[in-house]
């Protein structure tokens, strides 16, 4: 029908992973994502990648930003990577990883499917206009 | 239906998750052809037990939730969870975050958790609401509930797509006039005083067992199923037999009980589960339940008219060059509102009139 106005949101998932427990600049980026109209949904503290996967898939999220500063990245993200391909959401979900992620691990999560790395000192509007431009069309 | 859709709806009917995730998003977004997608759902829901939970912001409702995901699952039922979230009138973002409470099923696909908020539309979340339940209901899920903070009408008319309605009670929410006032009790169906091992709650349950009783009583219709009866009555008049209703109209209603839980333990759940299928039974005993399906399909009807018609009057507004010359020529005081609203729709009001015009030529 005609009139049906479509009310496309972007839905992101905001995931801490493993077991750090700082999670302030996951708290930052939810709200900023919120303020820029988003729907965000935030994980809490200490998931494990199954749990991220089976939210990001029931949430039928856009965008999954992953945030660690532990250093667990490089078995955690992949993990992560694995279990949305199962479920047939690798492709068409955005992931950026987010925290402390040294220089020389990027290019290998970035082969695993990351769409981008955020490190310290990375503007809020940046990221925010990154998803925007970014976020998968459906 | 396109044929995009048509395998959407087959990997959904098969149980695949990931089907069912994308479908509430094509409802959500009110994507094309998404009604069609809807109306396919129809003929395979029906099954599924609709639980609505609803109370202040702090009430434990998560956390019940979650326990109650548990308890059914532990019986061996699966279970759809639809976490509703106020969003922001500015810029309609949101954050949801009741799924964090939800950790008891972690890992376990059969819990399908979804956060829905407002997206500011009138009305349309408990369409968007009613429809995520039918393809959850459609998937299979033995169980679906909707949790959503009861704070206002627009929270009513979610939770009334539920078949049994939970009211979450914290201890110490104020004296007895504080709960008669606040509309939301009304549409109870069991009430709960969930963190039971606090201070005030042998209170709270008091209070809230005197004005049930004054409900009943007093005829006010001020609690639970007895409110609407009369309504139920007109309704139904096609299979209303008199005489039983004259014997059977004292204690044929429904006396919503009261049930004690701490959602934090797990206390209480047993008890709450009885207590839902109870109401479930009383439902199907007493005929409400096909009482309800009509006036529910009767609610679909009308909403889903109300909204074309609204995208309608859209389409006549921008046709008439938007709202805001308009507005402006209000504000210099050249014309008003309701001029505006008789000229904009006087010719869709001549169209109705010729279409009628024609029917009765034709029918002569």
């Amino acid at each position: 029908m005609s009139t049906e106005s479509e009310q496309q949101t972007i839905r992101c998932m905001v995931a801490k992973v493993g077991l750090d427990g700082h999670d302030r600049g996951a708290h930052v980026i939810a709200r900023a994502f919120r303020d820029a109209g988003f729907e965000v949904i935030y994980s809490g503290l200490h998931k494990a990648p199954e749990e991220i996967v089976q939210a990001a898939v029931q949430e039928d999220v856009d965008v999954l930003g992953i945030s660690i500063l532990s250093g667990a990245h490089d078995t955690l993200i992949p993990k992560i990577m694995n279990g949305l391909e199962e479920y047939g959401a690798k492709e068409d979900t955005l992931v950026l990883a987010g925290g402390v992620i040294p220089e020389e691990d990027r290019a290998e999560l970035r082969e695993d499917g990351v769409a981008e790395i955020f490190g310290p000192g990375t503007s809020i509007e940046e990221t925010v206009e990154f998803v925007r431009e970014n976020a998968p069309k459906r | 239906m396109s044929s995009d859709h048509e395998s959407l709806l087959e990997d959904l009917l098969a149980g695949e998750h990931r089907a069912l995730a994308r479908v509430i998003s094509k409802i959500e977004n009110r994507s094309p052809g998404y009604r069609d997608l809807v109306s396919e759902l129809y003929a395979h829901t029906g099954e599924a037990d609709v639980i609505g939970i609803t109370g202040s912001p702090g009430a434990g409702k998560s956390t019940l939730v979650d326990k109650l995901a548990e308890t059914y699952r532990e019986r061996g039922e699966t279970v759809g969870i639809i976490a509703i979230d106020p969003s922001s009138p500015f810029t309609g973002g949101a954050v949801l975050g009741d799924r964090i409470r939800m950790g008891s099923t972690v890992g376990d696909m059969d819990v399908f958790v979804r956060s829905m908020s407002a997206r500011g539309t009138l009305g349309g979340l408990s369409t968007a609401t009613a429809d995520a339940v039918k393809a959850m209901d459609a998937f299979g899920k033995d169980k679906v509930i909707i949790e959503t903070v009861g704070a206002g009408q627009n929270e009513i008319d979610i939770v009334r797509t539920a078949d049994t309605v939970t009211v979450l009670v914290p201890p110490g929410s104020g004296d007895a006039v504080q709960t008669l006032k606040a509309g939301i009790l009304e549409i109870a169906d069991v009430f709960v005083v969930n963190k039971a091992d606090r201070d005030g709650a042998d209170r709270t349950v008091r209070e809230l067992r005197d004005m049930i009783q004054l409900g009943e009583g007093g005829g006010t219709g001020g609690a639970g199923g007895g409110g609407h009866h009369s309504q139920e009555v007109i309704d139904a008049h096609d299979d209303w037999d008199p005489e039983d209703d004259e014997d059977g109209d004292e204690d044929e209603g429904w006396t919503p009980p009261i049930v004690e839980t701490v959602a934090t333990k797990g206390e209480g759940v047993e008890a709450f589960i009885d207590a839902l299928e109870d109401h479930q039974r009383y439902l199907v005993d007493s005929g409400t339940r096909a009482v309800m399906t009509r006036q529910r399909y009767a609610e679909e009807i009308r909403t889903l008219l109300r909204e074309d018609v609204h995208a309608m009057l859209e389409d006549r507004l921008a046709a008439a060059g938007g709202v805001d010359e308009l507005v402006e020529a209000v504000r210099k005081g050249e014309t008003d509102p309701y001029t505006i609203a008789a000229d904009v729709l006087a010719p869709v009001e001549e169209c109705v009139d010729e279409l009628e015009l024609e029917d009765s030529v034709s029918e002569e």
